[in-house]
């Protein structure tokens, strides 16, 4: 066990315990600290200034995310002097950033538009130099527009810190500073994995998913928590749905296993869930091909021909293998059917195979 | 999942993936872990991270040898003698934890026995390691605080699959690293719901939740519960109905989401198997090399069309949950409702809800499960009561075997069913790929991931590729007595000199025309790591 740790936070005295910061003390105790780089599956990095916080005792402020709680510590979260600080740091980095929000695919769940709104910061408080950078899409999934991206390194620390593969890392220095591939290749399956770990990471409309371009923002999506199907590793996500049709997946971060993190598959594998192959009404061979049937001439015909050569040949004669794709419910369902209506134990699935 | 069961009590994983970041030791068997598992492998990273140690046993430089501290580079089929080997230096060297060993195992006599001819010589004549490897591993498994195993595929199909796990499991145990957090095995799953489709009982011996078929109080139960007759006789594993229907014997089937012309083992037996059946059904979401074979083929619903729940490598019970409406509109619990209700017997559920209960109330592991308690993260079993908690670590009390203690058990190498020879010289190893899965029915149909990895490729070392006078990228045929096809090579030091790898995910190069028929005997799992092949250039 952790030794506890007693503090007082805008005046209400909370317990933490020892080795977290006070972020995370914060954010237990259910008291809002804006932030932009931090990733709670990342170690805090610091980068952004925006959750600071002010600790009695200490003339300036600190970042929340970088400092360790301590006993009896005294913080203030939001006081009208961190409320200017965070104005001027947003300030700072619309400076350069597009204000195109009305077409940014990130609309409605970008986390610089969220805080500017609750700040009240309009972008042109401080004019200067742009960046005015092509976008690189140069693969299939992943999309990267670096005029939209505010250097938090998100995207480079998940890669490097927490998948061990360092495919972007922070290049250039000063104004010209900003994630990219070595010497600004294509991104290659030699290089990187796919996950879209960058993807999910960042806060803003810089790193997108390509495949959900353009097929609904945020408020327009319905989102479905539920669990991966490719491996048995059972990451949890969430499915967005809009107009009958799974349009992107995104992560779920109370997810017991995988906590926010996916794979290619289980963040890009979706669209097969509407590719046109799909089965769609049941199939009855007619000679050498088959023909549409509607499911209730199928189910009549499976039924009879099963119970036809139960009758001739003995419920041994027949059987039934079940799926490891398939759910409980529909494995429990099949062994039910072939020992209580077929009459055998002929029941196997494929996890031997 | 046999051996697990056999040494430890229950067939499945013994702890959980959060834990793996917490031991300071891994060993990793058998288990492209970064491509079969790739979130699993951020656990490992996080291992990693913090320092632990790890030890790769594979065939193949798979990505984690480069983190690891030793390789074990074994030859295909040779994991009895290595981990034989591995126990004969722990015991020789006074590593083994006596303690855990008296208290809580049986059997460690014959095991002592067993191992005493696996000196580090003779194993290294068997699997190609060297004896300063072997200690090595040994002395870091054993000298651990905390040490998880987490195997794969590489271990269970083998034809000494099972035996293997034992193997694995009398490691486990010599060194008492099971039965705490952060320690155990963690048996890595090939597939979503494979603890799952076992757990629920389609299986030819036991009912839901591993109780035997033959035992007549568990027959009472089930016959009340369901109200009918059941039969007492264990039925045929799939690859016996199989085989019985080549014979004539077997003559109706239901195939519900699996694709055996494309994944099984010995392609051609199975296709004249199916093509034998009076009467085959399939259900599956796509059109597959299966479904070729079927009289009928009934539309699957995805798992973004249906309610239901998955149990994961680790036990964890989860939700999936209906996004949209099934496309062909039904979603296979109400086929087979309806199926059975049409055949006789009556099956009406409103919602997957009501069946899980049914199951609850039949299998004790799964007693304390209903979907209002799955809603926060699921649940991992064994779960008996409405208020128990869930289990994240097996055995920490006790082994669930008949007198609670653990069994050692004694075992011999005996190596794959087919070796290389002069007319086969090399041996296939096959696996997965990151990016796609199984039978490829849904990641082929993802544009992107086709655009990465269009093809297979046969990955051969630079030495035989040499040898064989082939280039990097040529395409080349590739025999086994079984079986030919062609695929284009990638010449790269992944693999060692004299073994070959493929994946099984596409149409266009049927990998498991090659692989072999022979299987564990005991689960009748397919001897897909290894079998012999020959590589030849095309004629132009």
């Amino acid at each position: 066990m952790k030794k506890p740790v007693k503090a007082v936070i805008n005046g209400r005295e909370i317990i933490s315990e020892e080795g977290r910061t006070v972020l995370e003390a914060c954010r237990e105790a259910g008291i809002y600290i804006p932030t932009l780089c931090f990733d709670e599956r990342l170690e805090a990095y610091g980068g952004c200034r925006l959750c600071l916080v002010e600790v009695k005792g200490i003339n300036r402020p600190l970042s929340s995310c970088t400092t360790p709680i301590q006993n009896g510590m005294e913080i203030t979260t939001e006081s009208p002097n961190l409320t200017e600080l965070r104005k001027t740091m947003l300030s700072l980095i619309l400076s350069n950033h597009p204000d195109d929000c009305m077409c940014c695919e990130k609309a409605g769940d970008c986390s610089l538009q969220e805080l500017a709104y609750q700040y009240e910061v309009t972008p042109g408080k401080y004019d200067g130099e742009r960046w005015n950078l092509p976008v690189k899409d140069d693969n299939p999934f992943i999309s990267f527009d670096p005029n939209k991206c505010i250097l938090c390194g998100r995207c480079v620390n998940i890669c490097k810190n927490l998948m061990l593969k360092g495919a972007i890392a922070m290049t250039g220095r000063g104004f010209n500073s900003r994630p990219d591939t070595a010497f600004g290749r294509p991104l290659t399956p030699e290089t990187c994995l796919f996950c879209g770990q960058c993807v999910s990471a960042c806060p803003t409309g810089a790193l997108i998913e390509k495949q959900s371009i353009g097929k609904g923002r945020n408020h327009s999506l319905r989102r479905i928590r539920t669990t991966c199907s490719y491996c048995g590793t059972g990451c949890n996500f969430y499915l967005n749905v809009k107009g009958g049709r799974v349009v992107k997946v995104t992560s779920d971060y109370e997810a017991p296993v995988n906590r926010g993190s996916l794979c290619i598959k289980g963040r890009f594998g979706y669209e097969f869930i509407h590719h046109p192959d799909r089965l769609t009404t049941p199939l009855i061979r007619e000679g050498e091909g088959f023909r549409e049937a509607s499911w209730d001439e199928a189910l009549d015909l499976v039924a009879s021909r099963f119970n036809e050569l139960k009758e001739k040949y003995g419920p041994e004669a027949v059987g039934a293998f079940s799926s490891s794709r398939c759910t409980n419910e529909e494995n429990y369902l099949i062994s039910k059917w072939v020992r209580a209506a077929l009459g055998s134990n002929n029941v196997d699935n494929c996890a031997r195979v | 999942m046999a051996g697990l069961a056999t040494s430890l009590g229950a067939g499945a994983a013994s702890n959980s993936f959060n834990q793996i970041g917490d031991a300071d030791t891994l060993f990793i068997f058998g288990s492209n872990t970064t491509e079969g598992h790739p979130v699993v492998s951020i656990h490992v990273n996080r291992a990693i991270r913090n320092g632990a140690r790890i030890i790769v046993a594979d065939p193949r430089e798979i990505e984690l040898v480069r983190h690891a501290e030793v390789w074990l580079n074994l030859r295909p089929g040779s994991n009895i003698a290595l981990l034989n080997g591995l126990i004969h230096i722990i015991l020789k060297e006074d590593l083994d934890n006596r303690d855990f060993i008296r208290k809580r195992t049986e059997g460690f006599e014959e095991l002592r026995a067993a191992v005493e001819a696996y000196s580090p010589d003779r194993v290294e004549k068997i699997t190609g390691v060297s004896p300063k490897k072997l200690i090595k591993a040994a002395r870091i498994y054993a000298g651990a605080q905390n040490a998880m195993i987490l195997y794969g595929l590489g271990v269970t199909e083998h034809q000494t699959g099972t035996e293997n796990a034992m193997a694995i499991a009398n490691l486990a145990l010599v060194c008492g690293q099971i039965g705490r957090p952060a320690t155990g095995i963690m048996a890595l799953r090939g597939q979503n719901n494979v603890q799952g489709a076992s757990d629920m009982g389609p299986l030819p011996a036991t009912f839901t939740g591993y109780q035997s078929v033959t035992d007549p109080n568990v027959r009472e139960k089930f016959e009340k519960s369901w109200g009918v007759k059941l039969p007492a006789k264990p039925g045929l594993k799939s690859v016996e109905m199989l085989d019985e229907a080549k014979d004539g014997a077997f003559k109706g089937l239901f195939i519900l989401g699996e694709d055996p012309a494309q994944t099984d083992p010995d392609l051609r037996h199975v296709r004249e198997a199916l093509g034998s059946l009076e009467f085959l059904v399939v259900q599956d979401i796509f059109p597959t090399e299966t479904t070729r074979f079927a009289h009928v083929i009934l539309p699957g619903a995805s798992f973004a069309e249906k309610d239901g729940t998955f149990t994961n490598g680790e036990r964890r019970v989860q939700r999936i949950r209906k996004a949209i409406e099934p496309l062909s509109g039904m979603a296979e619990w109400q086929v087979l409702c309806e199926l059975s209700s049409r055949m006789g017997h009556k099956m009406k559920y409103d919602h997957p809800s009501e069946i899980m209960d049914e199951i609850a109330s039949l299998a004790t592991i799964y007693r304390g499960i209903s979907y209002r308690r799955l809603e926060d993260g699921g649940i991992q079993w064994p779960c008996p009561t409405k208020d128990h908690p869930g289990t994240a670590t097996l055995y920490q009390e006790m082994f669930s075997r008949p007198g609670g203690r653990a069994r050692f058990i004694a075992l011999e190498h005996k190596g794959p069913a087919e070796a290389a020879d002069s007319s086969f010289p090399l041996v296939l190893i096959t696996g997965r790929r990151r990016e796609h899965y199984n039978n490829g029915s849904m990641t082929r149909r993802v544009r992107g991931i086709m655009e990465l990895f269009p093809e297979e490729l046969l990955e051969l070392s630079p030495a035989d590729a040499e040898r064989l006078k082939i280039k990097d990228g040529e395409r080349v045929k590739v025999l086994s007595r079984r079986g030919e096809i062609e695929v284009k090579t990638k010449v790269t030091t992944r693999s060692q000199e004299g073994n070959v790898f493929l994946a099984f995910h596409h149409q266009d190069a049927l990998t498991n025309v090659l692989t072999s028929e022979h299987r564990d005997p005991i689960t009748g799992t397919p001897e897909y790591k290894a079998c012999a092949v020959r590589i030849e250039k095309l004629q132009n």
